[in-house]
């Protein structure tokens, strides 16, 4: 399941849901807002959704994974609205029998993610005017190009 | 024709609003005619080329040509995770 929340995200409540006697291994991702970002201080952000097609495009990725690898279960939560430094932006969990799928499934969901659901990002500066941060092609120079 | 923009991002704070009604008197019009025609409107920075277009919540080509009553996004670089 994917899901928007405008919510603190709390890892400890989450994954409580996908204990399973089946997984012998379950990797969590957590994405935290980091304090700086293309040589610059950065003092919180702020994530802006398209809610409906995000939460389409997000259910797609974890259908992939599913088909993919051989999961048990996968599961990404991702914030909108206002963090500060050190909040969960993203958090992802995938169980599976063995650590490989899980550990993969993590990785590609991230990465995907990342490219294709609808959330933008804007970033408060210590110093300077916020900005939204482009970041169509996560590998490669534009990733951390700002417009 | 009458298409509903929703505006996200950048192409948010230069359209001064989140979503519109747009006519369009041009038929057939397809997603990147809208562009075009939203360029005349409002300083929007990103070319055609920078962006990805939504049409009823589903990734589209620009060439998609657009239908009465649809709801177009225009998509600027995607930033989640």
């Amino acid at each position: 399941m994917f899901q928007l929340t405008n919510a603190a995200i709390c890892p400890a409540q989450l994954r409580e849901r996908f204990q399973d006697p089946q997984a012998g291994a379950m990797v969590i991702f957590e994405g935290r807002v980091r304090n700086h970002n293309a040589g610059q201080a950065v003092r919180s952000l702020e994530y802006q959704a398209y809610p409906g097609m995000a939460q389409k495009e997000g259910q797609k990725i974890l259908h992939a994974a599913k088909t993919k690898f051989a999961l048990l279960d996968a599961f990404c939560v991702h914030a909108e609205g206002h963090l500060n430094i050190g909040d969960i932006a993203i958090w992802i969990i995938t169980t599976a029998v063995h650590r490989r799928d899980a550990y993969l499934a993590s990785e590609y969901i991230i990465d995907t993610v990342k490219k294709t659901v609808p959330i933008w990002k804007r970033e408060h500066y210590l110093l300077g005017d916020p900005s939204w941060v482009a970041c169509h092609h996560c590998q490669g120079p534009d990733h951390a190009k700002t417009f | 024709m009458k298409i509903k923009v929703q505006y996200y991002a950048n192409l948010r704070e230069q359209a001064g609003r989140n979503e519109e009604l747009v006519e369009l008197a041009q038929t057939p019009a397809n997603a990147a005619d809208l562009y075009q025609h939203l360029l005349q409107k409002y300083p929007f920075t990103l070319a055609e080329e920078q962006l990805k277009v939504a049409i009823n919540e589903e990734y589209s080509a620009f060439t998609t040509s657009l239908k009465d009553g649809d709801t177009v996004v225009f998509i600027p670089p995607v930033a989640g995770g």
